[in-house]
């Protein structure tokens, strides 16, 4: 028998605003425990909340981006549990009527994932627990009330492979926005996801199943490609899937049953009466939607069309707005994009990833890039010599000529001293030279080289050939 | 009106974090039909049409600017806490 | 009389021509307090060492000469729910026990930006559930005008304290008649704003969408004083109402000649009091005489408007009480099993009243998922009708008249044995704090030598208007004047 997958998923992004939703402790990541808090996100008896501004605005960002019909009116209600990260025994949140509502996002294949809403609601705080034989749990609250907008998608992805690629647009779209830090390691960006299956063809949806702690795109991969073995399992063998809520064990690569549906808390919705109505002036939304900036893959289209370069490359550099932003400063410095983009997938993000630095930190001037690219371009320095510029760039951020002038690395161009070091190798390598007149082209080739090492790599490639292969003919006469 | 039955009063109590005896309990049970059943004197209003108000002024919009603003020191944040530990609050731990 | 037993207005003159002193003032507040506390148990706390301190400063600025806030070397109690910073706070429950918060409540920020001297927290009903005082948690505070019985509630303990002069005025909260009735009860004047007009800032939620902080007061003319300062927007309430500044004595002088008087046929109907009916109707007639008119309307909803209050308030409070669980603040049970959920029972069972804990436990049902829409939704729509009859009975008339409450005080244990009966006490107040409209009552009579409340409605915003009546009212009769035989006796002394 075979299966459809049926894939939603439920993504939190924590807001980059200054403050948190309610009050005006802020949201820095990492604070000593506690240090965070004030009456309001502590939920002390009488404190009252007063919402974030810019926490709206960001909500609307993300609507307009993903395409969304963005509420006329809204409201925030109350969400009551109990639970001690939950300082108020009840989250603000939104319930029927949330900022925005149907929009969707496009994969690559030009498949269409509906956005069933994304709306409003504050973080909770941080629980950890003990480990030894006491058993407790401390709470921080410096996370309580920091603003968080939940995605929610349509049951529209079919793949684990979908969903990753459906999460990582949307990670880049949001950090385009520059709505969220987006860091799935910190957990401000955070992934649950539904998955049922049904008999192929089959229009009604299976019994399906939450998943939850998908820390990572790996483990949302696996966690999806787990549950789709174990549910196609069950249902070849005649079994039914438990509606439940299941969770991604990292250690042993499995997800995990943590509560039954039925056990499904009853969260007595209402509206909060502490917090009055949101109705947006159509004109705020639209000045909202006139700053949107140009998202990923507009970017990205616009990068193959404008600057010729070949969909990975324009979609690895797009993949982060400041490494496309960069990108783009070293064109306008100097026009040679392929290049621009050779040095910034090979050396600027392999030099970033061994000293672990975010896009956002990249240290070093774009117009120096474009400087280098042109002294390579105008024959100043090989390549290869520009690359080991590049990486004194990076590390020191010094202008190219004046790592060259420092480092003695200026190309060597002048004819008469590349002649002399040209028939230097000759001579010295009288068997490579037969070799080559013998119709071993490749021989040529470890010439060069050995030249290339005598001028510590200096030489003028084009010209250190055009004289090796003059010299050469010469001898075959 | 379906009459409330204790079944259902211990469900909201478990709802509600609160524990009754039994005694308490049956009380509790004929307190709430007697309360419910005056609470259904509204079956008597006609809605049909009228909003449901949540707050009785049309204010709308109520914004604070993103600006921080310092917080509690945490001996203020933790001075009332029943339990502290390490700078945090200490809660018995949970039993999923 | 004494000078604990004069107002704000009269104590304000009296500073300003430097007769008499805010420590001369406060030491008679003090004399009344040791001579009639122990018997009426108006106050949760007292901080007289710190109220000494304020007087004293208070001398200073006046023997300088230095520009005087409103309230000045006033002594003035606040309810019990109201936070102080560096005060026990506990809303007269266990569960609060110890809480000390690290911040003020607006109101209390404002008064005592004003020079006030507060004396410490008044009893209330537990959380500002009830209309007796008598579920305190802490103590019984009894009827200056007869020990016996009720003090009304929640405000219970701040309308004791003015009635008896253990304060020249005091704060309250009001969600469906908290102010008002107990102000009836102890022939005390009792305000409730507009809903949005205070911060509710640092008040202790009972029902978010209907409380609302008010003065207990002499008279009118210290009410208008008082609304002075407390009123105004606040960034910190989302709920509060920015406008523009209203002085609310401005029309207290006015005559009433044109004032159109609305009687609510359904205000004076069958479950109240034959005595309080006539009394407060002798006293509509008196206004007549002053120049108003009277017309009878009628409020078809108002019926529903106690069930409706009910369920909404109860439905709420259910949400505003689940933060007390004994982790952050407040008392919690001992910790004598490693379960979480087992703790918050305890701590909670435990730390609440039998009240709270009913209306906890019938707000947590309506707001469940098999009762939401039959009981929540439909009250919420409910209240949507209300709003709109008063708003059009606004459009006949300036001001609504009627009874504070169905019966003059109560005994203790009359009604805290049925809940029904506890919560038709705030009948004729609770669909005001419904509507969100301002209202005040104020002493018009005796009924069986216990004081009657007369309340008046008025329009959004327009307390100006309910004060100007109730000064007129006052300034022709002596009801407000009267003082209950503990003062009477401690007077002489």
């Amino acid at each position: 028998m075979r299966f459809d997958t049926v894939i939603g998923l439920e993504v939190h992004a924590e807001l980059a605003t200054a403050t948190k939703i309610f009050c005006a402790c802020t949201t820095k990541f990492g604070g000593v425990a506690n240090t965070q808090t004030c009456p309001v996100c502590l939920g002390l008896p009488g404190a009252l909340p007063v919402l974030n501004k810019r926490a709206v605005e960001y909500c609307i960002r993300a609507g307009l981006a993903l395409r969304c019909e963005i509420a006329k009116f809204s409201k925030m209600d109350r969400k009551n549990f109990f639970y001690p990260d939950m300082p108020k025994a009840y989250q603000i949140s939104q319930y029927d009527l949330p900022l925005c509502r149907d929009g969707f996002l496009t994969l690559d294949s030009g498949k269409k994932i509906r956005i069933n809403r994304i709306h409003l609601e504050e973080d909770a705080g941080k629980l950890t627990h003990s480990t030894g034989t006491e058993r407790y749990s401390l709470v921080d609250y410096n996370r309580a009330g920091v603003p968080l907008i939940e995605i929610v998608s349509g049951p529209d992805l079919s793949t684990p492979a979908e969903a990753v690629e459906y999460l990582e647009k949307l990670r880049r779209i949001l950090e385009y926005l520059e709505i969220s830090d987006c860091k799935m390691a910190e957990g401000s960006l955070r992934c649950d996801a539904n998955i049922s299956l049904k008999p192929a063809g089959q229009e009604e949806l299976g019994t399906k199943t939450e998943l939850k702690n998908l820390n990572s795109f790996k483990a949302l991969s696996r966690a999806l490609t787990y549950e789709i073995k174990r549910q196609s399992e069950l249902l070849a063998a005649g079994q039914a899937v438990r509606p439940e809520t299941r969770k991604w064990d990292e250690v042993k690569q499995k997800t995990l049953s943590m509560r039954g549906k039925e056990e499904t808390q009853d969260y007595r919705y209402f509206p909060d009466p502490d917090l009055p109505p949101i109705e947006l002036d159509p004109a705020y939304i639209a000045e909202i939607a006139v700053s949107l900036p140009e998202l990923p893959d507009e970017k990205k289209q616009r990068f193959m069309a404008d600057y010729g370069l070949p969909e990975y490359d324009a979609d690895l550099i797009t993949g982060a707005k400041r490494l496309a932003e960069f990108f783009e400063a070293v064109n306008a410095r100097y026009f040679n994009p392929k290049a621009a983009s050779n040095f910034i997938m090979g050396e600027l993000l392999r030099l970033m990833g061994e000293e672990q630095l975010k896009s956002a930190e990249i240290p070093m001037n774009p117009a120096s890039l474009g400087d280098l690219l042109k002294l390579i371009d105008e024959g100043e320095i090989s390549v290869s010599v520009g690359k080991k510029v590049f990486a004194r760039m990076f590390q020191t951020g010094a202008a190219p000529e004046e790592i060259i002038k420092a480092e003695g690395f200026k190309q060597i161009s002048d004819e008469s001293q590349l002649l002399a070091i040209v028939n230097k190798v000759i001579k010295a390598h009288p068997q490579s030279v037969q070799d080559y007149l013998g119709g071993k082209e490749k021989a040529a080739g470890f010439l060069v080289g050995q030249i290339m090492r005598e001028t510590k790599g200096q030489a003028n490639p084009q010209l250190l050939k055009d004289l090796l292969y003059r010299e050469l003919d010469k001898l075959k006469d | 009106m379906r009459r409330i039955s204790e079944e259902d009063v211990k469900h909201v109590a478990g709802l509600a974090r609160l524990n009754f005896s039994a005694e308490e309990l049956r009380t509790l049970t004929d307190e709430f039909n007697r309360i419910l059943q005056y609470l259904a004197k509204l079956n008597q209003v006609d809605t049909m049409g009228a909003p449901p108000t949540a707050h009785v002024l049309k204010v709308k919009n109520r914004f604070r600017e993103d600006t921080v603003e310092p917080s509690l020191p945490r001996a203020e944040a933790l001075k009332n806490a029943s339990a502290v530990k390490d700078g945090s609050f200490q809660a018995p731990q949970i039993m999923e | 009389m004494e000078l604990c037993d004069l107002t704000i207005h009269e104590l304000r003159r009296l500073y300003a021509r430097k007769e008499v002193f805010p420590s001369e003032v406060l030491a008679s507040v003090i004399r009344r307090i040791h001579a009639v506390e122990k018997d009426y148990g108006a106050y949760l706390t007292l901080d007289l060492e710190g109220a000494v301190e304020q007087a004293q400063a208070a001398d200073v600025r006046i023997k300088a000469g230095k520009p005087l806030g409103v309230l000045e070397g006033i002594p003035v109690a606040i309810k019990g729910n109201l936070c102080q910073a560096g005060r026990e706070t506990t809303c007269a429950s266990r569960i609060l026990q110890g809480f000390v918060p690290p911040y003020t409540a607006t109101a209390v920020r404002k008064i005592l930006a004003q020079g006030a001297v507060i004396l410490g927290h008044a009893n209330m009903d537990e959380f500002a559930m009830g209309s007796s005082t008598e579920y305190s948690a802490v103590k019984k505070s009894k009827n200056p005008w007869d020990p016996l019985r009720t003090p009304g509630g929640s405000s219970g303990g701040s309308a004791v304290a003015v009635a008896v002069g253990e304060a020249i005025a005091a704060l309250g909260s009001d969600t469906g008649g908290s102010i008002r009735q107990p102000a009836a009860f102890c022939g005390v004047t009792g305000l409730k704003p507009t809903y949005g007009l205070v911060s509710r800032y640092g008040l202790i939620a009972l029902a978010s969408s209907l409380d609302q902080i008010g003065p207990l007061t002499k008279d009118a003319e210290d009410s208008a004083l008082l609304l002075n300062i407390l009123s105004g927007f606040d960034p910190m309430d989302s709920t509060s109402v920015s406008g523009k500044k209203v002085d609310y004595t401005r029309d207290l002088q006015q005559d009433l000649s044109g004032k159109r008087i609305g009687l609510p046929l359904e205000y004076f109907e069958a479950g109240i009091d034959a005595e309080v009916k006539c009394t407060v109707l002798e006293a509509v007639e008196l206004l007549k005489e002053l120049g108003a008119e009277v017309v009878e309307i009628s409020l078809k909803f108002t019926d529903y408007a106690l069930p409706a209050y009910c369920i909404i308030s109860s439905g709420e409070a259910s949400s505003n009480l689940a933060r007390y669980d004994g982790i952050r603040y407040g008392k919690a049970a001992a910790r004598i099993e490693d379960n979480l959920n087992a703790f918050y029972i305890r701590t909670r069972s435990e730390g609440f009243g039998p009240e709270v804990k009913r209306r906890i436990m019938l707000g947590t049902y309506l707001l469940s998922a098999g009762a939401y829409e039959a009981y929540y939704k439909k009250a919420q729509q409910v209240r949507s009708l209300i709003i709109q009859e008063f708003n059009e009975a606004f459009q006949q008339v300036d001001v609504i008249i009627t009874p504070t409450t169905p019966t003059i005080a109560f005994k203790f244990g009359e009604k805290s044995q049925d809940p029904l009966q506890m919560y038709w006490s705030e009948v004729c107040t609770a669909p005001v704090n419904m509507a969100g409209l301002p209202a005040i009552s104020i002493p018009c009579g005796f009924s069986r030598g216990l004081p009657v409340g007369m309340q008046i409605i008025g329009a959004h915003f327009t307390e100006t208007v309910i004060l100007n009546v109730a000064y007129q009212y006052q300034r022709v009769t002596d009801y407000h004047q009267a003082r209950p035989e503990p003062v009477r006796q401690e007077g002489t002394v």
